[in-house]
């Protein structure tokens, strides 16, 4: 082990802790390097680096991440609404920087596990002791004919929120009344399982005020999708679904109703039956699979997503690289924003634990999904989570969706904390 | 160079073997003994870091007393104070960690909200805050009471929505609560509460 350590100097540094934290522990090397390299800086990564900090100012934490603002997917829904501003959801760097994170604006091509290296397209070169990669997801676009990233620019996913959010909303905004507004919903496993039914939700509050002709059509490769009964139930209540004049129209497997095919220059999409649907504005969300950097690196399995030890999500492909966020497997828990911040800290005290040589301390990890499907009606599933002894599952101990026979004044509360959630969540991810 | 492991680290003592917690049959092949840091930051997502709200209505909970803290988070798992999330979150921790977790979070600061309210109302709400409150919420609502939360400062939709549920019956008061709070509002009615939450709200 490199440089030099005073153990009269760690005992005295850590006072009572040194008790139970050094003994059994010979030969910790204080002066041991401690270099950790995040790829990614969204609620996963940008987490992760700011908990390092936390745990032990003396690891030394670069962040590389490509772009100089991050907008959040969570609460982009309410862009497309026409509730929220597109900068509301925008967030810098400089938290991270005033923490002392080296902040680095580039994009990591290449991790090798043995020289444990990052190297980057712009020619720079990270070494580290350990590297968290939260890439988020990459699309596959090669389960639907005639989709592909150019089209994305005319027909948008808007599953990575910015430039992808305003074009959809400006599509929204030049939509004639009496027009159909198409989402083709992922199959499963994807980021935010109640995403595209939040966002069915917002573009049909935005449409009954100023469009009142038009409407929402889901197309839907699953049998049923995340908080299914609260979602119908706010649909009747506010978008007339089920009736003759429903703003929100859901189809699903049992009528084969995925997607298989895009006619991009027509907005036109196939679907597994053989249906032809045309649509005025066409919002595609393709299958999913872990960022490419991920892929790149060797990090995933057959699956297109990465596995991990669930307790320090060290990859279990290469050593020393550890994977957050919606790219990893981390069976229990969903692939969502606060899901990924939830895996960073615990991520973090992993990582800083061993850098220190010591064990990783017991997890609890959290999560809540709120949705806002119309003004003043907000509801949630929530989940506390614990490991399992033998590692294989995040287990919920807790948890719960909101009560579908709940008042209007809870729903109207839950909208509220929901708000409350982004404002708080994001400070602990930007640091801002 | 040495490591400078003065941080969080050190103060919750990691390194420690997996504590051997008691088995119950609720937890029995989990892993448990989460020390009080890594509990609390499960917290920061909805109630800030190190529980100081940016708002509009999820509440502060740095600075809280302990003893405040334990009984709302067992009121929660217990459905006796009504919550929207809360109850279904409190019950994912066991009387041990929300022991904790109330120390943790007692030993934090609070952060009075940065919010908008009305001078006038504050002024008046100060008067009926010092004939009707200040007894049992003192220093004009700033002090931690064990048995109550900190008013000054707090969120004001929070402060409505606890009212409400105070007023509804949804959430018990203390005998004596209820005789001010039954006083205030039969002289003063809902404007009266108005300008008492826009003096807590005033106290940045």
């Amino acid at each position: 082990m490199k440089g030099t350590f005073d153990r009269r100097q760690l005992l005295k540094a850590t006072g009572a802790a040194a008790a139970v934290g050094v003994v059994g522990m010979p030969g910790l090397a204080l002066g041991a390097s401690k270099k950790v390299v995040v790829v990614g800086g969204g609620p996963g990564g940008a987490t992760c680096a700011r908990y390092l900090k936390i745990f032990d100012p003396g690891i030394e934490v670069t962040l590389i991440e490509p772009k100089t603002h991050y907008y959040t997917c969570f609460m982009s829904n309410e862009v497309l609404g026409g509730h929220r501003s597109i900068d509301s959801i925008k967030f810098g760097y400089d938290g991270l920087k005033k923490a002392g994170i080296n902040v680095v604006h580039d994009t990591v091509t290449a991790i090798d596990p043995e020289k444990k290296v990052v190297r980057t397209k712009g020619g720079q070169e990270f070494a580290y002791d350990r590297c968290v990669v939260s890439p988020g997801i990459d699309f596959r676009f090669e389960t639907i004919e005639g989709y592909d990233e150019a089209a994305t620019k005319t027909v948008p996913h808007a599953w990575k929120a910015g430039e992808q959010t305003m074009i959809l909303r400006k599509q929204l905004e030049e939509m004639k009344d009496g027009g159909v507004v198409v989402i083709c919903a992922p199959p499963n496993p994807f980021r935010c399982p109640p995403g595209p039914y939040e966002r069915a939700s917002q573009i049909a509050s935005y449409l009954k005020k100023a469009k009142p002709k038009s409407k929402v059509i889901i197309l839907d490769p699953k049998e049923k999708f995340s908080k299914m009964g609260l979602f119908t139930a706010a649909w009747e209540k506010f978008y007339g679904y089920k009736t003759d004049n429903a703003m929100i129209e859901w189809h699903g497997a049992a009528e084969e109703a995925g997607v298989v095919k895009v006619d991009v220059a027509n907005r036109t999409v196939t679907t597994k039956f053989g249906e032809e649907v045309k649509a005025d504005v066409l919002n595609v969300i393709p299958a999913q699979k872990a960022g490419k950097i991920a892929h790149d690196a060797g990090l995933t399995n057959d699956s297109g997503w990465c596995p991990i030890d669930l307790h320090t999500f060290e990859s279990t492909i290469h050593k020393n690289i550890h994977v957050i966020g919606d790219a990893s497997i981390a069976k229990g828990m969903p692939k969502s924003g606060y899901a990924a911040n939830s895996e960073a800290k615990v991520c973090a005290a992993s990582i800083a634990a061993l850098l220190n040589g010591k064990t990783p301390p017991p997890p609890s990890y959290v999560n809540t999904c709120y949705s806002i499907a119309a003004e003043d009606w907000g509801f949630s599933v929530a989940a506390v989570y614990r490991l399992a002894k033998d590692g294989s599952k995040i287990v919920k101990v807790s948890g719960g969706l909101t009560p579908k026979d709940a008042p209007p004044e809870y729903y109207k509360r839950e909208m509220l904390y929901a708000h409350s959630w982004f404002v708080n969540i994001t400070r602990d991810i930007f640091g801002l | 160079m040495p490591g400078k492991t003065t941080g969080l680290l050190v103060a919750i003592g990691l390194g420690m073997a997996l504590a051997a917690a008691p088995a119950s049959a609720q937890n029995k092949e989990l892993i448990t003994g989460a020390p009080a840091e890594i509990l609390a930051m499960t917290c920061a997502g909805c109630h800030g870091p190190d529980g100081a709200s940016g708002g509009p209505a999820t509440p502060n909970i740095g600075g809280l007393s302990k003893e405040y803290f334990l009984e709302v988070m067992e009121g929660f798992a217990s459905g006796e104070v009504p919550s929207t999330i809360m109850g279904r979150i409190a019950k994912g921790y066991t009387k041990e960690e929300i022991a904790l977790l109330a120390d943790y979070f007692s030993k934090k600061p609070y952060v009075p909200a940065k919010q908008a309210f009305d001078a006038e109302l504050a002024k008046k709400g100060k008067k009926l805050h010092e004939k009707y409150c200040e007894k049992c919420h003192s220093e004009g609502g700033k002090k931690p009471e064990e048995d109550s939360g900190i008013l000054a400062g707090q969120w004001m939709p929070y402060l409505h929505f606890t009212l409400t549920d105070f007023l509804n019956g949804d959430r018990e008061m203390t005998k004596k609560m209820k005789r001010k709070v039954e006083k205030l509002k039969a002289k003063e009615g809902m404007a009266g509460f108005e300008a008492l939450l826009n003096y807590y709200a005033s106290q940045q």
